[in-house]
């Protein structure tokens, strides 16, 4: 009964589910050959598609400075050394549990408040939504997602738990809100096909439009989830990234004054210190869930990715310093707001229009006016041109399921100001570059009509989507010319 | 407007998945429970000294203050500058890469090496950081095989691989039987027999799975155990992981083979399973970090180290963890005198543990590694049975106060051993264990019989099961010496 070659491997392990052999992986590893340094690479690929938080770092790092304490490893702090890298116990460091409770409370304006015995730890927010997908559904069985959502919901919910993630497509028109219309849609398909429906998953604030879900969705949410008695799992992991108005509305605040009865074993909240804090290598994810049997469940499985201790006792002070806490939030906000505007006004200078938003680490761009066609295939195109020729590695909409092409991803809380205005800089040149370019072609397209009208008008009449051999080719699809010759 | 709610007509829905609500966390087993019980009332020697004392939990807590000491020579340096500026802290606070610190996995490569004498090299790139050993076993166990395939595994053993292989993976345990009879060591025959028993389930079998030191057992895998595991999974084109967490804790002859060794002897025969061989490791166990979450798995198998780094997603080591001990296990005179003190402590503790329990007709397998041992209490059972087992079990943690494992926890085929962990406590607190321990082995016919016969040197005695029974308890008997 020995098994072949071929079955080395488990289908997991031998298959694509982890998402690495997308295409969109291009444009990582451009960056990774050639990566923008300022002083040493000015000319490599700048990285927009990482979404990361680095302007706040120097508080974090100047609090830690000053509370050596915190650390296991200082003279101050090794007095607790042999509690604390003895401790594995999977309901974490009570006064970790206490800290973040609090913390969670006090990011949302102390709107809601949060019980620690609920808060359950998991190997960052990437584990959280594994180990809920584990708990809520068996494989086969579906979560509804708004689109366009974060690309590795794929991999986190579904690569090794079986389930499925079905679309709730968004769109433009109404700024990609989530609609009650949408969500009766995507459920009534999921049963159509036959596939059962255990619950929603939605990022608030929403990665990667950076807009904030308002609290009539999401009592519209527990509602229906209460109605239909599924999930609601909300990724809050950008809930302390809101630098404007409107303010932030979480979900534990609706359903105690929004839907005091809607039923709260359907509740569960994802959060993590990686947005926020801008600490990604420290790994602290977590699972807030109203649901006993799931805080039980999800804390035995949590073995599998707890935080380490030394991190857990770390992040227990700095937590609960209300005061710096406070600070930090407030000084964040600041500089995420001021590095929005500049890099919104910045676009705006060549009529680039991006989704308002106001929170995140990112901006929806829209370069729809560019793409040569309304096709997934030209946003690749365009895509392609930006990480190569203009050398800025941001992320095509497509990649995050969006249903229309030409809307982009680009972060830019990861870099300093000075590479901020170079990434600027390019995408002005480039735009200008191509509105020219345009507009040369338009003249010479106007030149060559006179010349062999019939054939190209009726080429033009036939479909407005020109072969790209066609000098015609170069202009958008909302171009007045191709109106004109059709 | 909400649309109509279809009604079903079905019973309703389970409203978690059936991984949450079945059991195969194996977290209702004893083992947790005595665990439980333990929690609710636990001992300490000034505010409870009358509490129950852990002796179900596989810490090594002999040797912090070496690591403390080495902290104070070598602080913490998360908020120093390297030379040309960068600061330490920012970039560890962002660094989330999966390959995992590369002086982490340098440090920790050598490290390993060093734990087998220097006779393996460790290479790297080879090495896949995870979330604990536990985090490792589950990954591992993705990659190697699908819902409802099977890994033989020889009892007893470790009651958490339960959930860890199986819980949330869909794949199967197979027992393979292991009996005191040659003092629980794995043998063809009980491979083979496995082998069978899992074809008759029509289980695929991928693989088979050891831990090496024991956990239970407390003892190295000999040699030519080792050998024949590797001949087995060549000729049946099946991977073997090897869980070597405990391999830093071998105090006592033959010493600790790893199963890289046996691979490196073989040479070029060892080409057609070297892709299927992969070791799991820690520092939970060897340097008594477990809340750090430093788990391992290292393999040849480009494949293999691919989509386990990938799934590492799931549970990677904190980057300022990373950080601190690359530069503790970089430290190559700290980790030698370590190494040597810490087994030294552990075999003094063993001893204390295996004299104390001497003394009181209580023997033990024999063992050089580990942090605890299996000691056999069949004679203080009301019944040679499991039901005596539990009973037995029962009153140790309830009436004792000692919280132990029973061996079915461990899936032991013969009721009545039970793994007793010395690690974990002070030199005094063992002290009173044992002290316990005697007054209710009094309190016992057998029990009482036997100590008896404890407190009488054994050439005098002339019974077949005394000498038997005495041969266990002398050092220099038993058949793991005859390998070497």
């Amino acid at each position: 009964m020995a098994f072949k070659g071929g079955d080395l491997l488990s289908e997991k392990a031998a298959g694509d589910g982890h998402g690495e052999s997308s295409s969109y992986f291009d444009g990582w590893k451009a960056y990774d050959m050639n990566p923008f340094d300022l002083r040493h690479n000015r000319g490599g690929v700048i990285q927009m598609g990482l979404a990361e938080n680095q302007l706040t770092l120097d508080l974090v790092e100047e609090w830690s400075k000053n509370h050596p304490e915190a650390s296991i490893g200082t003279a101050e702090g090794v007095s607790q050394f042999k509690r604390i890298a003895n401790f594995q116990d999977y309901h974490g460091l009570p006064e970790f549990r206490e800290a973040m409770a609090q913390f969670m409370g006090q990011v949302r304006g102390r709107k809601a408040t949060f019980d620690s015995d609920r808060v359950v730890m998991s190997g960052g927010a990437t584990g959280a939504q594994e180990t809920l997908a584990f708990c809520l559904a068996n494989p086969g069985e579906a979560f509804l997602v708004p689109t366009p959502y974060y690309p590795a919901f794929d991999r986190d919910c579904c690569w090794r738990s079986g389930i499925k993630l079905l679309p709730i497509e968004c769109h433009s028109f109404n700024d990609f809100r989530l609609t009650e219309e949408a969500l009766v849609s995507a459920y009534d398909a999921a049963r159509r096909q036959g596939i059962r429906v255990k619950g929603i998953l939605i990022t608030n604030p929403s990665n990667p439009l950076g807009t904030i879900t308002d609290r009539g969705t999401l009592a519209m949410l527990a509602t229906f989830a209460t109605e239909h008695r599924i999930h609601l799992v909300c990724d809050e992991i950008y809930a302390g990234s809101v630098f404007a108005k409107p303010e932030y509305v979480s979900i534990a605040e609706v359903i105690e004054r929004d839907v005091p009865g809607c039923n709260r074993d359907l509740i569960h909240i994802v959060y993590s210190l990686s947005k926020d804090f801008g600490l990604p290598g420290f790994r602290v994810g977590i699972i807030y869930s109203y649901n006993d049997a799931v805080v039980a469940c999800a804390r035995r499985m949590s073995s599998f990715g707890l935080v380490s201790s030394q991190t857990q006792y770390f992040l227990a002070r700095m937590l609960s310093d209300e005061e710096f806490i406070g600070h930090f939030l407030k000084e964040s906000t600041r500089r995420l707001a001021a590095r929005h505007e500049r890099f919104t006004s910045g676009l705006r200078e060549v009529g680039i229009g991006c989704l308002r938003g106001n929170a995140g680490l990112f901006t929806w761009m829209d370069l729809r006016g560019m793409l040569r066609e309304k096709t997934p295939e030209a946003e690749l195109e365009l895509w392609r041109v930006i990480i190569h020729k203009v050398k800025l590695n941001v992320s095509p909409g497509t990649s995050f399921h969006c249903r229309e092409p030409g809307w982009f991803r680009v972060c830019h809380a990861n870099m300093d100001d000075e590479t901020m205005e170079v990434a600027l800089d390019r995408i002005r040149g480039f735009v200008r570059q191509h509105q020219r370019r345009a507009k040369a072609e338009r003249w010479a397209a106007k030149g060559q009509l006179r010349l062999s009208l019939p054939r190209h008008g009726a080429a033009a009449a036939a479909s407005p989507y020109l072969a790209l051999s066609s000098p015609m080719s170069l202009l958008s699809p909302q171009s007045p010319m191709v109106h004109a010759a059709s | 407007m909400v649309s109509q709610v279809v009604a079903d007509e079905k019973p309703p829905q389970q409203l978690l998945s059936k991984k949450a609500g079945c059991n195969s966390h194996g977290q209702d087993s004893s083992y947790f429970m005595g665990w439980q019980e333990y929690e609710k009332n636990p001992f300490d020697p000034v505010s409870n000294p009358s509490g129950i004392i852990q002796m179900g939990l596989a810490e090594n807590q002999l040797s912090f203050d070496m690591v403390e000491a080495w902290l104070e020579k070598n602080p913490d340096a998360l908020g120093l500058r390297r030379e040309d500026g960068a600061s330490v802290f920012r970039e560890l606070a962002l660094f989330q890469d999966y390959h995992g610190l590369p002086a982490f996995k340098n440090a920790l490569a050598r490290f390993m090496s060093e734990q087998r004498g220097y006779k393996v090299a460790f290479d790297p790139s080879n090495i896949v950081l995870t979330a604990g050993a536990t985090s490792a076993n589950e990954a591992l166990m993705f990659c190697l095989a699908d819902h409802g395939d099977a890994f033989l595994i020889p009892t007893p053993y470790y009651p958490g691989f339960d959930r860890d292989l199986k819980w949330r993976t869909g794949a199967e345990i197979v027992p393979v039987h292991c009996t005191s009879a040659n003092g629980f060591r794995v043998t063809r025959a009980a491979l083979d027999d496995a082998y069978r028993r899992a074809q008759k389930r029509r289980l695929r079998v991928k693989g088979v799975l050891i831990t090496n030191p024991s956990n239970p057992l407390g003892t190295t895998a000999p040699r030519a155990d080792l050998e024949m595991i590797v001949e087995f999974v060549a000729a049946r084109g099946i991977h073997l992981v090897s869980d070597e967490i405990y391999s830093g804790t071998a105090f006592g002859e033959p010493g600790f083979v790893s199963v890289l060794e046996v691979m490196a002897e073989r040479g070029a025969a060892a080409a057609d399973v070297s892709d299927r061989v992969h070791v799991v490791y820690s520092l939970s166990k060897d340097l008594g970090l477990p809340g750090f979450r430093v788990g391992a798995i290292y393999s040849s198998n480009a494949a293999v180290v691919s989509a386990a780094t990938k799934m590492s997603s799931f549970g990677l080591i904190s980057s300022q963890t990373q950080y601190l001990l690359a530069a503790m296990l970089g430290d190559k005179d700290f980790t030698r005198s370590y190494v040597a003190e810490n087994k030294r402590r552990i075999k003094e503790r063993h001893d204390q543990l295996v004299d104390g329990l001497r003394e009181i007709g209580i023997s033990c397998l024999e063992s050089n590694a580990g942090l605890f041992c299996w000691v056999d209490m069949s004679h203080l059972m009301r019944s040679r049975s499991f039901a005596g087992e539990m009973e037995l079990w029962k009153k140790v943690v309830f009436e004792v106060g000692l919280n132990i494992s029973p061996g079915s926890s461990c899936h032991c085929r013969e009721p009545g051993w039970f793994r007793v962990c010395f690690a974990n406590m002070s030199a005094k607190t063992l002290d009173v264990a044992m002290q316990r321990l005697r007054s209710f082995v009094e309190s016992t016919t057998n029990g009482a019989a036997a100590l008896r016969r404890a407190a009488v040197p054994a050439r005098s005695i002339s019974c077949p099961i005394a000498i038997k029974w005495a041969l266990r308890l002398t050092p220099s008997s038993g058949d793991r010496k005859a390998e070497r």
